[in-house]
């Protein structure tokens, strides 16, 4: 089911080859090989418990893998803190944003990277400049803010998250990894976010999508992974893979029908019959047994 | 039901957001409710107090506000980057005692006893903030701990020393006169006597706002106390942060040790406990936000300025001096009802 893609003369920015990393005793993940290179959009999906986060970790650099390779514009490498990544161009939006919500805007914007002017005692932050390049940013993500100096926590979930992938664009990345950008987020600002995505990508770089959408996945990703239980469970290019079979994979065809043998016990028959059709129609769940 | 997402166009400005006038804007300033309190209650003993408007007494007001305002201004500092010194007040009189006992018994020149007791001062606001940063427990246990630790030191190594509670009178000592006057001087201005406390703490003020609002030191500190994971992430200090938020107590304590000890010539082992609380009270009524992110320093002076008004204020009006501390407790307790109020606003729509 897994195919290797060969693309010729281009080095991904970042390749796992069948990675692995134990805690303990109990094996995290497994197997995994995955791709991306700049301007390309590869998700990640899997349930809860599927081994989504440790794979970020890994890629991130707050952990280290323990089989398999990790390659870096093919070099391989082994981080261990987030800052090295970070230096290699790798940067990781994570689901809480690292964003301080009574801050204002353009300071959240810089923290940790302030803009200094003077020197000595006299060394002190560029507000000016800070301010209108962060605006001005922002603007280019497609977010018109009225005043950089609301406090982050007053924009919109998916105003926030939108902040952070510009934040870690401006400061270089080449490849951003999303840690379920719209998990929290509403139809409409889920929408907003996957724009930016795209964005991303046609700005150049190599975005690395979690999610447990299928319907957010499919219409930006390049390349899917599916996780489960710490497993790869395929990889495809989007060629390879139509919508419904992803959502299929994703929902996991047989539980489906699993669920509507139980529903029928109870007599939910069409409650039943309709999960059944619908397995059926995602081209996955075989003939009932 | 059918759904258009517009693609393409930026989203328009949220047109639920109002805009905000000058007025609004200053409503929105940490420091805001203090001040309006500060002005309520200068107004109130204005009027019921005559011997108040004497401009002397203004003096005095400020006076006694400078004393409790100057470790204020790095309590403050402290509770934005969320972190607490219950071992502030004690520390003071720690200091005090080992510049007296150490210049006093070494029959050292006062500076070095003044030079001491600041490495113990800024000593003891590392291992608090170590202790914090480190073990991850909670700074109210910690230096819960350490108020204790430094109560007893005070006391028992000032008896072993002196064999008395209290220090040796050390005015005769060689640079108590220079010390003095950098740290217990008055001077007149017309015919009010001002202390220089007063212009030590305007100066400490300044420095502290111009450190958190324009240096990155300042972004740092908001960060560590509004969102501690966050600014790990992002790759602030965390740790050197909140260490050298609570260095900059030990330091302030320090200076607030060294007036007592050059205004009186000798320390009581037993006097700060309590005082801590003062600190914290005259920050949170400020604006500083108890969970820290939040707060000015400004705001903590004003808070001081409220404390001394009514310390002083009570005595100036005939008043029973045993109220003091009920209309303390309700100004905290309005101050924080206050800010929890500010604080949902600002936080709003998350």
């Amino acid at each position: 089911m897994t195919s290797t893609v060969e693309r010729e003369t281009r080095t991904p920015l970042v390749r796992l080859t069948d990675a692995g990393k134990n805690y303990g005793n109990i094996i995290a993940l497994q197997g995994v090989t995955l791709e991306v290179s700049g301007a390309e959009v590869t998700c990640v999906l899997g349930d809860n418990g599927a081994g989504k986060s440790t794979l970020i970790k890994i890629i991130s650099g707050l952990h280290q893998h323990d089989d398999g390779s990790y390659e870096v514009e093919g070099e391989p490498v082994s981080f261990s803190s987030p800052r090295q990544a970070l230096d290699r161009g790798i940067a990781t939006v994570y689901q809480d944003l690292a964003v301080v919500p009574l801050m204002p805007v353009w300071r959240n914007f810089f923290l940790g990277n302030e803009v200094r002017k003077g020197i000595g005692p006299v060394s002190r932050m560029d507000i000016d400049f800070m301010r209108k390049t962060t605006k001005q940013e922002l603007l280019d993500m497609g977010i018109d803010l009225r005043d950089v100096d609301q406090p982050i926590g007053t924009l919109s979930g998916g105003e926030r998250q939108c902040v952070a992938i510009s934040r870690a664009v401006y400061f270089g990345a080449k490849v951003l990894i999303l840690d379920e950008p719209t998990a929290a987020l509403g139809v409409k600002q889920s929408g907003v976010v996957l724009r930016y995505i795209v964005q991303a990508r046609e700005r150049g770089l190599g975005v690395i999508f979690i999610t447990h959408n299928p319907h957010h996945a499919y219409p930006v990703g390049d390349r899917f992974l599916i996780l489960k239980r710490g497993r790869s469970l395929g990889y495809w290019e989007k060629s390879e893979i139509s919508h419904a079979q992803l959502t299929g994979l994703m929902a996991g065809g047989t539980e489906l029908e699993q669920l509507a043998h139980e529903l029928q016990s109870v007599g939910q028959a069409d409650a039943a019959q309709e999960l059944e059709e619908e397995a059926q129609e995602l081209g996955l769940a075989g003939p009932s047994q | 039901m059918s759904q258009t997402v517009e693609v393409g166009t930026p989203p328009a400005r949220d047109e639920r957001v109002a805009t905000k006038s000058p007025f609004a804007r200053l409503m929105a300033r940490p420091e805001v409710g203090a001040l309006a309190g500060a002005i309520v209650i200068y107004l109130i003993f204005f009027a019921v107090a005559p011997p108040f408007r004497d401009v002397n007494s203004l003096a005095t007001v400020l006076y006694v506000s400078s004393t409790y305002g100057i470790p204020a201004v790095a309590v403050a500092l402290l509770m934005i980057g969320g972190e607490f010194d219950l071992s502030a007040g004690v520390a003071v009189t720690s200091s005090a005692l080992v510049a007296s006992m150490f210049s006093y018994q070494f029959s050292a020149n006062m500076w070095i006893g003044v030079l001491v007791a600041l490495v113990v001062a800024l000593a003891i606001g590392f291992i608090n903030g170590y202790l914090v940063v480190k073990t991850g427990i909670p700074s109210f246990l910690v230096t819960l701990g350490t108020f204790f630790m430094l109560r007893g030191l005070n006391l028992a190594i000032t008896k072993i020393v002196t064999g008395n509670v209290g220090t040796n009178d050390v005015s005769d000592i060689d640079g108590f006169a220079s010390a003095q006057k950098v740290f217990a001087s008055q001077f007149t201005v017309g015919n009010v006597a001002i202390r220089i406390t007063l212009l030590w703490w305007i100066l400490f003020i300044v420095i502290a706002t111009w450190i958190l609002l324009r240096t990155h030191i300042g972004n740092w500190i908001f960060a560590v106390g509004g969102s501690a994971p966050s600014s790990r992430a992002v790759g602030v200090p965390l740790n050197k942060v909140k260490i050298g938020l609570f260095m900059a107590v030990g330091f302030m304590a320090w200076f607030t040790g060294m007036h007592i000890l050059f205004a009186f010539n000798t320390v009581q082992s037993g006097i700060g406990i309590g005082n801590e609380f003062i600190y914290i009270v005259a920050a949170v009524v400020g604006g500083c936000l108890l969970t820290g992110g939040y707060g000015s320093v400004i705001g903590a002076a004003i808070g001081a300025f409220i404390f001394g008004m009514t310390n002083q204020g009570i005595v100036y009006a005939g008043w029973n001096p045993d109220w003091f501390f009920f209309f303390l407790g309700a100004l905290l307790l309005g101050a924080i009802l206050l800010n929890t109020y500010i604080r949902r606003r600002a936080e709003a729509s998350r």
